[in-house]
């Protein structure tokens, strides 16, 4: 299927994601499961990547790969927000011709950089992408000093994703090449079977990365955590939010 | 045919900034001068196979060709979900090389076999897979492939044929039967000597090919059609009747018998030894396919 152009979206505002959730939904039940990642997405769209409906194969765009494709009603709602999507495709979600599934299919969702569902595989992706960008020149190891607009990568997993063993050999490599412009979101809602005794943040600075921890739903201080210079390290964002949302 | 690749390979990456080598610390003494040149299109991940072929699908999507290199085993079998979503589902490609082939280092035993390479990658769609039988044939298809934005397996092997036949998509003729033939034989990659030596008593065509998907139906339905008889012997290298489904649909139309040689599907041969062993426990030594044949057309 061919990507349809989205037009002009009519709710585009932070108050209006309950409303775009709503028409996929159609009730409140499922919400929750949606929704742990509702405010990291809508930061990373209002505030920080570079990137707009216009520009989608953009060599120069930043990258925001959702590797926790389960619950994707509130990505979908915030691509449709910023335009990538119109309303009515909101509706028909999940239908035998929409292209809005269960879990995002990226030949299917103009914007939607890679498909997802089955867990463990964003982080390889995004250290294959920061790699690639890398490689083209597109991306120096940055430095405190640098302040050229470069492309970034940011891949966004679950807390309860990390226990797949994949994401612990993207972990490793990213910190032991340097790869700065790749940021790692974990949405923290305590719903990993066994746990992180000690937190998250400790297993990826342990292995050479930059780890903050916030709330998540602070947009000031996801978007703080967001723009803080690492220089040649991959930077994480732990985003704790309430237990098992 | 290893050091070729790495050798043809290698010198691409002076001409086609696209290309980067992925290797999980297997033949990174090969690489070692295209690091040198191309010190971030030469990466080796470590021992992470998962990781080795998702950056390949990561690198796909910026535009990169990466090829993605080790033991088949750990390349198609470990992270098989890995070629299946993080290359097929996302839509990129690679140029996947792996090694050590059904039981190249049998010495090795059992985990460093694959065998079912070319079988699970069939359960993909979208794969081109190539089965050379010499170091020329092999050379020519990775360069094609890197030249491609395709997924492509090039299933190298330490033994193949003394001389090369073909690096085209499609069946060759190497030895024609009568019009009275008892049938044809399709030889693939480096069994076509082994094939040769067995069916030198029998009236039969015997074809060949390295590449063996997508598989060229067309050819074999023509060369069945010149033939006495629509039997149809198949010689792999791999799991035996892995390619049964290819020859039923090229003859769908005519009655025909087919038959399957290659690695026993039915037992784990748990045994060291040399791959010439392993060839006569599986019957893929010249006696094992000059019995084989000639109950199959002698019927």
């Amino acid at each position: 299927m061919t990507p349809q152009a989205a037009s002009p979206a009519v709710l585009s505002r932070y108050a209006d994601l309950p409303t775009l959730i709503g028409l996929m939904t159609g009730d409140e039940k499922h919400q929750g499961a949606a929704t742990s990642t509702l405010d990291v997405l809508w930061v990373l769209y209002d505030r920080i990547l570079n990137v707009s409906p216009d520009r989608v194969d953009d060599p120069q765009r930043d990258r925001f790969l959702l590797s926790k494709g389960h619950g994707p009603m509130a990505y979908y709602a915030v691509l449709a927000a910023k335009g990538f999507l119109d309303l009515g495709t909101l509706r028909r979600w999940s239908e035998f011709d929409s292209p809005l599934g269960q879990h995002p299919d990226r030949a299917l969702v103009p914007g939607v950089e890679i498909s997802s569902g089955s867990l463990g595989h964003g982080l390889g992706l995004a250290v294959g992408t920061a790699l690639g960008l890398r490689a083209q020149g597109l991306t120096t190891t940055r430095t405190a000093k640098h302040t050229a607009p470069e492309p970034r990568v940011f891949v966004l997993v679950g807390d309860a994703e990390l226990d797949e063993g994949s994401n612990l050999e993207a972990i490793q490599l990213a910190g032991r090449l340097e790869l700065g412009g790749l940021t790692t979101i974990v949405i923290d809602n305590g719903s990993a079977t066994h746990g992180w005794p000690g937190g998250i943040a400790s297993r990826f600075t342990a292995e050479g990365w930059t780890a903050h921890v916030v709330n998540g739903r602070d947009h000031d201080a996801l978007a703080h955590a967001f723009t803080q210079p690492h220089p040649r390290q991959p930077l994480v964002v732990v985003a704790e939010v309430e237990r098992n949302s | 045919m290893r050091d070729s690749t790495a050798s043809v390979i290698s010198h691409a990456m002076d001409d086609d900034e696209r290309v980067a080598v992925l290797l999980a610390d297997i033949s990174t003494d090969r690489y070692a001068r295209a690091a040198g040149r191309h010190p971030h299109r030469v990466i080796n991940v470590g021992i992470r196979e998962q990781l080795l072929v998702s950056a390949a699908g990561g690198l796909a999507l910026t535009g990169m060709r990466p090829v993605v290199h080790t033991f088949s085993s750990f390349l198609v079998e470990r992270p098989f979900e890995q070629l299946k979503l993080d290359l097929g589902h996302q839509g990129v490609g690679a140029v996947v090389v792996g090694i050590g082939g059904s039981y190249d280092v049998s010495a090795a035993g059992r985990t460093h076999m694959a065998p079912g390479d070319v079988a699970l990658l069939d359960t993909l769609p979208g794969w081109t897979v190539h089965v050379p039988g010499h170091a020329e044939e092999a050379d020519a298809h990775v360069l094609s492939a890197l030249a491609s934005d395709e997924r492509v397996y090039v299933r190298l092997s330490s033994r193949g044929n003394a001389a090369s036949h073909s690096w085209g998509p499609n069946l060759v003729t190497v030895r024609e039967g009568s019009a009275h033939s008892a049938g044809v034989v399709v030889a693939v990659g480096p069994m076509l000597d082994r094939v040769l030596t067995a069916t030198r008593e029998l009236d039969v065509t015997v074809l060949y090919t390295s590449t063996v998907r997508p598989f060229d139906r067309a050819g074999l339905n023509r060369a069945v059609a010149a033939a006495g008889t629509a039997d149809v012997l198949v010689v792999e290298p791999y799991l035996a009747g892995t390619s049964a489904h290819e020859i039923a649909a090229a003859l769908r139309d005519h009655p025909h018998r087919q038959l399957g040689l290659g690695v026993s599907r039915d037992m784990e041969l748990r045994r060291y030894g040399t791959p010439e062993e392993h060839d006569t426990a599986h019957g893929l030594d010249v006696e094992g396919i000059a019995t084989a044949a000639g109950t199959f057309f002698r019927r």
